[in-house]
């Protein structure tokens, strides 16, 4: 473990994209503690305060970093609590669609024929379609909300992870260890999570860095669009979205800041992303 | 071959019936369709009537046999919104994502697949580098930050290219498009780079990494040995066996595009049909989300069926083999 550390770390973006990325979680996990305010308490805001330019002092005596929204929100704060909802929703909706695709795919591998012709089927046919279009529709027939987009998330991911696992596993499955299991009378459960994913996991480790960066944009990017998160729970796409409006009027801040934060966001995942894939080519 | 591409429709044809009740699941399975249609606080007659008129008394399966006696002859319903029919709304925008998907397409097919075979060729290079890091950083950002990074650096801060909008449409061969008026031109150029970006970024990836691998194989060797051009290895011998993965690249990503359009339609006022679905969920308007829905999978089989077709004829061992 402490080895692969070592050798992840020698890219130098890498370890960029690692501390970035503690410290963004960090910033997330400790959002009530940093913020100057909670950005949904309605005493604690002022609408007369709205859209100040940032580094403004507030009447309160501490200084807006980043500036006030349209409401007149801290916009360093709502920044904050907004990475903390933009993480979570995708670690949970990532989380759902592992736990599926891991099923579907040692299932698949497991039991071959027609499980795995049916199964691999569904799986085709959801990769058919890229993500963002499932999502839409989903969301369209399912309705907004903070479970709806999870339920979108997930279901325009397991397929990914289903056929990641599944390849590895198809490899694995024909290997001397498994017959020798077999043979032991270990029952079909043990063999395919205490042998067969075990040894199939290494490709999966990359997939799931990567579709939990795509999870955050999926979700940033239904926010944006107005068919995501509720205004009550303003992720970084929906912060982005309701500044949007005010970009014309040389109000950047509002825009700006939490589409950086969200950059930064993608960019150390895919970053750490990227270096694991590496990691696993013999080229690398 | 032909045994081999009437498989490939047969299973397009499946996915389309598959498709179906997908869709019929969603318009009348899933909550009452009256109550997006009429103020549920109507009088119980009104209710009644408008159910008997759109025939949502009916058991399922055969309301299921009416909607695929309407989806046959092309009829996908009604707009909620509108009253007009739900497939013509959408032809009518069509064109446009069209347009706007195949400028995108050009652009990122010309400056993608040079700049990939160059990062591929030379990786430790500036240039190498630099088309890596641009594509990695692409590929992680998704697309309406970069619509709105365009929009503030060419529309508000430089003010040279318009927000939004198509602009004047002018005829080439009778055709109606953007690309005939310079105001139109500049009207798609915002967009259609917003969109190319992801195809783009995949390009100069795919063709980098494919170059690569072929670089390592042995015919590479020989041809070097034999004494030929670094021109002539790089654009013969390597383009051809990348050429399938590239094509094939191609067609998913053209129809990746067509659904990518919803995001930089609404960003940038493009009059599409990513537009219409946008204004369609938000306003649930069943009807033509479900339509546009199977156009999209129509449309997606035919791309694949064709990339596919393609593939065949340009690698005999494809069709040898009877499928992937």
């Amino acid at each position: 473990m402490l080895a692969y550390l070592k050798r992840f770390l020698a890219l130098p973006t890498a370890a960029l994209g690692l501390v970035a990325l503690v410290l963004l979680a960090l910033a997330a996990i400790f959002a009530p503690q940093l913020a100057n305010q909670n950005p949904y308490d309605l005493a604690s805001i002022d609408i007369l305060s709205s859209r100040l330019p940032p580094g403004t002092a507030s009447v309160d005596g501490y200084i807006h970093w980043l500036g006030t929204d349209d409401q007149g929100r801290d916009l360093l704060s709502a920044v904050l609590y907004g990475l903390r909802v933009s993480l979570t929703v995708a670690l949970v909706a990532t989380s759902i669609a592992l736990v599926i695709g891991v099923v579907a795919a040692l299932f698949a591998s497991y039991f071959g024929g027609k499980v795995d012709a049916i199964l691999m089927r569904l799986v085709d046919l959801q990769l058919a379609f890229p993500s963002i279009l499932t999502a839409l529709v989903l969301v369209a027939l399912l309705g907004t909300g903070l479970d709806k987009v999870i339920i979108a998330i997930t279901l325009s991911q397991w397929a990914y992870f289903a056929r990641t696992l599944r390849s590895a596993a198809m490899v694995e499955r024909t290997k001397e260890y498994i017959d020798a299991a077999r043979t032991l009378k270990f029952s079909s459960s043990r063999i395919m999570f205490r042998h067969l994913l075990p040894n199939s996991v290494a490709p999966l480790a990359v997939v799931i860095v990567v579709e939990i960066a795509s999870a955050i944009s999926l979700e940033a990017t239904l926010s944006f669009l107005g068919v995501g998160l509720p205004i009550t729970e303003p992720s970084l796409g929906l912060l982005i979205s309701n500044g949007y409006s005010y970009m014309l009027a040389q109000q950047y801040w509002l825009s700006v800041y939490p589409g950086l934060v969200l950059l930064l966001l993608l960019l150390s995942v895919n970053l750490i992303g990227e270096r694991m894939r590496q990691m696993n080519n013999p080229w690398g | 071959m032909a045994s081999y591409v009437l498989k490939r429709i047969l299973q397009g044809l499946f996915l389309i019936w598959l498709m179906s009740i997908v869709a019929f699941v969603a318009i009348y399975a899933l909550g009452n369709p009256i109550t997006a249609l009429i103020n549920p606080n109507s009088p119980a007659d009104v209710i009644e009537r408008v159910t008997r008129e759109l025939g949502l008394d009916l058991p399922l399966h055969e309301q299921y046999f009416r909607f695929v006696g309407n989806l046959l002859r092309g009829d996908l319903g009604q707009s909620y919104v509108t009253s007009q029919p739900a497939l013509g709304l959408i032809l009518e925008r069509f064109p446009a994502t069209l347009e706007l998907t195949l400028v995108a397409m050009t652009i990122a097919a010309a400056v993608g697949l040079p700049l990939g075979l160059y990062a591929g060729y030379r990786p430790q290079s500036l240039v190498g580098r630099g088309a890596s890091a641009i594509s990695m950083v692409v590929l992680s950002l998704p697309s309406f930050w970069t619509a709105l990074a365009l929009i503030i650096v060419f529309s508000i801060q430089a003010r040279v290219l318009p927000t939004g909008g198509r602009g004047e449409i002018g005829f080439i061969f009778g055709v109606p498009t953007s690309l005939a008026t310079l105001d139109g031109l500049r009207h798609v150029l915002l967009p259609a780079l917003n969109l190319s970006a992801f195809p783009m970024a995949l390009f100069i990836r795919l063709t980098a990494s494919g170059v690569q691998e072929t670089l390592h194989a042995t015919f590479i060797r020989f041809a070097r040995a034999k004494g030929l051009t670094v021109r002539r290895i790089l654009f013969v011998y390597v383009l051809r066996n990348i050429v399938v993965p590239v094509i094939t690249v191609i067609g998913i990503v053209f129809g990746v595009l067509l659904a990518f359009a919803v995001v930089t339609e609404t960003i940038f006022a493009w009059p599409g049909s990513g537009r219409l679905i946008i204004d369609s969920i938000r306003s649930s308007d069943r009807p033509v989300i479900i339509a546009y829905l199977m156009f999209t999978v129509t449309i997606f089989i035919v791309i694949n069926l064709t990339v596919d077709v393609i593939c065949a004829l340009l690698d005999p061992r494809i069709s040898l083999q009877g499928g992937k």
